[in-house]
């Protein structure tokens, strides 16, 4: 298994559809078949149209307002010692997360697909949020899958959701999270597609909605390059890029541009959610060794049982309790490309106390997964290694776990 | 080796009849309890499909899902399903019974395993959800080769290549799915358009037996009766959910759901 230098990531799978020959595929209903060979058609002949493309920036710079910002974390840097953090503060995008940049461009393909019903799952709210804003847009109908225990723990995403226009269809399955709302998200798209187009929240579920999204949030990269040229004149010579991984939607964008580079030049870090301390249960498929699996469409590295059931997961952060996660990182895991680790909840709304106090700079509950390892790593490393963080979250929507959890607003 | 499922349809083509093939969970409610009821129903029923439960079942609708929960809730395991089937088998022996459930299953239990233990359990064919063609052609050449049936789906949305091809390819059985939906949906396309469709696929191939599933009820089976079979399973696992809630005897109520599904092709 080995990683192809000059070919971006998304597109090295072979013809089923397999990363590295056994991560990703599409493991789906016949009824899927023919609308997901006509998404895959006309997403291979827009990547390529110079219109589309133009559009497609237009959005990016005049709607997501990119480019978000690159800020050093002074206070946090020469509190712990150490290394450099730095922060990419996608959370400036429109709508407060990365989730913007899946949901815009899927809306555009709806749109030039003639379709006029568009669907989308959602765990922290952010994609469901995202997608909302993209349809109202663009003057699409939009209904949102969300787990009923989500609902619940992201209401301020929930009320711009409904703001929006669009309806929100509680799911109350299984653990009543993400991997739920997923699931009914698909059954509801096999009972629809002849007019309904279908957004996956992340960098997961059938081979082309893997490549969507991971083309459009590859946007975050590409900008994170141009400002380290302009910050530092040449690209540094230590870079350490921590992002959270629930999906892995964020992580890929972050990354996308720099999985060519050395490893030890560019190390590139996935931190998943290790749930509560005492709990048994996580949603860390990748930094606890679970098995491969299919979920959702595709193989990846899945939190299972020895049957093959899905298990439950738990974390305080919805966006990460998942137990699937992309091909793509388990193609990086198994290429030994990427490192993936977890942190927990207690430590992840410690990085958050931590991040808040010395920083302008209020990161949800998935990036606070991120700084928790960057705040563990930077003070054993040396001066001159730069530390990036993708804070891809707002902690808004947060705001009733976090006072229940620290007594704060 | 004689294809058992073929003999059935055979039999029902005799009688001027479709087959009936039911639909139930292994496990549903309990172990014992699903082989009461695979047995009793086998009494009208010419195919007994038999779910291995998943618990991500993504074209599952509200029905087939409770029952799967149910199922996985008091314990039922893969060994279990083939338990149950084995047990049937015994004691009916010329009842085709073709499992059917989602990839991540039989994958965990290793292909050549399952394969094997299905051999062992007199099973006749399978149905895997999740695995389409052509994805699934080295799967469907190993149950080949060991005489058992790989049943390819077919749905409103397959392209006419795609359903030439997939025709070439299929064992003794085609399913063929009503209409856009998950099991247990309300049948949204009328009668005649679904046998429209059923003979574009019957019509290129007369010696495969296709059968028609998806919102198949009581009220819909006799407007389809022109096909080969008609699958009924979401109304059957309705059936076992309403008795379970009533108190009262699954087996004889779902056995009578059975009895007057056959008598509405007869
Ligand atoms: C702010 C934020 N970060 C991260 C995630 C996790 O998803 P992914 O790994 O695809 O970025 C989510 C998902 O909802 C999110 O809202």
């Amino acid at each position: 298994m080995k990683l192809k230098k000059g070919i971006p990531l998304i597109d090295q799978h072979d013809q089923f559809g397999f990363w590295g020959g056994k991560f990703g595929g599409s493991f789906i209903p016949e009824t899927l078949k023919k609308p997901v060979e006509d998404l895959t058609e006309e997403f291979k002949k827009l990547r390529k149209d110079k219109k589309f493309i133009k559009k497609r920036d237009h959005y990016f710079k005049n709607y997501i307002g990119s480019p978000t910002s690159f800020v050093k974390l002074e206070n946090l840097s020469s509190y712990l010692g150490g290394a450099q953090i730095w922060a990419k503060v996608v959370s400036e995008a429109n709508g407060g997360a990365h989730k913007i940049y899946n949901a815009t461009v899927h809306a555009l393909l709806c749109k030039a697909m003639g379709k006029k019903y568009i669907v989308g799952d959602t765990g922290a709210g952010y994609a469901g949020k995202m997608l909302s804003m993209a349809a109202k847009k663009f003057g699409l109908k939009c209904k949102i899958f969300m787990g009923a225990k989500d609902i619940k723990r992201q209401k301020p995403n929930c009320d711009a959701m409904k703001k929006n226009g669009a309806e929100i269809v509680p799911v109350y399955s299984g653990s009543q999270t993400l991997v739920d709302a997923v699931s009914e998200c698909m059954r509801y798209w096999v009972s629809n597609c002849d007019n309904t187009h279908m957004c996956v929240g992340s960098t997961v579920g059938p081979n082309i909605f893997v490549k969507i999204c991971g083309w459009s949030t590859a946007q975050i990269s590409r900008e994170l390059k141009a400002q380290l040229k302009s910050e530092f004149k040449k690209i540094p010579k230590k870079i350490k890029l921590i992002n959270c991984v629930g999906g892995g939607s964020s992580a890929y964008g972050f990354w996308s541009e720099f999985i060519d580079f050395n490893k030890k030049q560019i190390e590139l870090i996935g931190v998943e959610a290790g749930g509560p301390k005492k709990s048994k249960l996580h949603a860390a498929p990748l930094s606890r060794n679970a098995k491969i699996g299919v979920l959702h469409g595709a193989a990846s590295y899945v939190c299972q049982d020895n049957e093959g059931q899905i298990n439950e997961t738990e974390s305080i952060s919805a966006g990460l309790d998942y137990p699937g996660v992309s091909p793509i990182h388990c193609f990086l895991k198994d290429t030994k490309r990427a490192r993936y680790t977890y942190a927990t909840d207690e430590e992840a709304l410690n990085a958050h106390v931590m991040i808040t106090k010395f920083e302008n700079l209020n990161p949800s509950l998935e990036p606070s997964h991120a700084f928790a390892e960057a705040i563990k790593i930077a003070p054993k490393l040396s001066k001159d290694t730069i530390i990036i963080v993708n804070s891809c979250g707002d902690a808004k929507k947060d705001k009733d776990i976090l006072r229940e959890r620290l007594g704060k607003n | 080796m004689v294809s058992l499922i073929n003999e059935a349809f055979k039999k029902a083509r005799n009688a001027n009849r479709p087959a009936l093939l039911t639909y139930t969970v292994a496990g549903d409610n309990t172990k014992k309890k699903s082989l009461d009821i695979l047995k009793s129903i086998s009494a009208h029923a010419d195919i007994c499909e038999l779910g291995f439960p998943h618990n991500t079942p993504i074209a599952d609708g509200g029905q087939i899902q409770t029952s799967a929960y149910r199922a996985i809730k008091n314990g039922i395991k893969i060994n279990d399903v083939f338990a149950i089937a084995k047990a049937f088998k015994l004691s009916k022996k010329t009842t085709p019974i073709i499992l059917m459930g989602y990839y991540n299953m039989i994958y965990q239990y290793n292909e050549n395993k399952f394969l094997k233990k299905c051999k062992n359990s007199k099973i006749d064919g399978l149905i895997v959800v999740d695995l389409p063609y052509p994805e699934n052609k080295s799967f469907s050449k190993k149950c080949k080769k060991k005489s058992i049936n790989f049943v390819q789906l077919v749905s409103p949305t397959t392209s006419d290549i795609r359903l030439k091809r997939i025709i070439r390819d299929s064992h003794d059985m085609i399913y063929y799915i009503s209409m856009l939906s998950t099991t247990g949906g309300k049948l949204k396309v009328s009668s005649k358009k679904i046998l429209e469709n059923y003979f574009k696929i019957k019509n290129q191939k007369k010696s495969k037996n296709v059968v028609i599933g998806f919102g198949i009820t009581e009220k819909t089976i006799k407007s389809l009766k022109k096909a080969d079979g008609l699958v009924v399973g979401s109304a059957i696992c309705k059936e076992i959910s309403r008795s379970i809630k009533k108190r009262q005897n699954a087996v004889t109520n779902v056995t009578n759901v059975v009895k007057r599904l056959k008598n509405k092709i007869k």
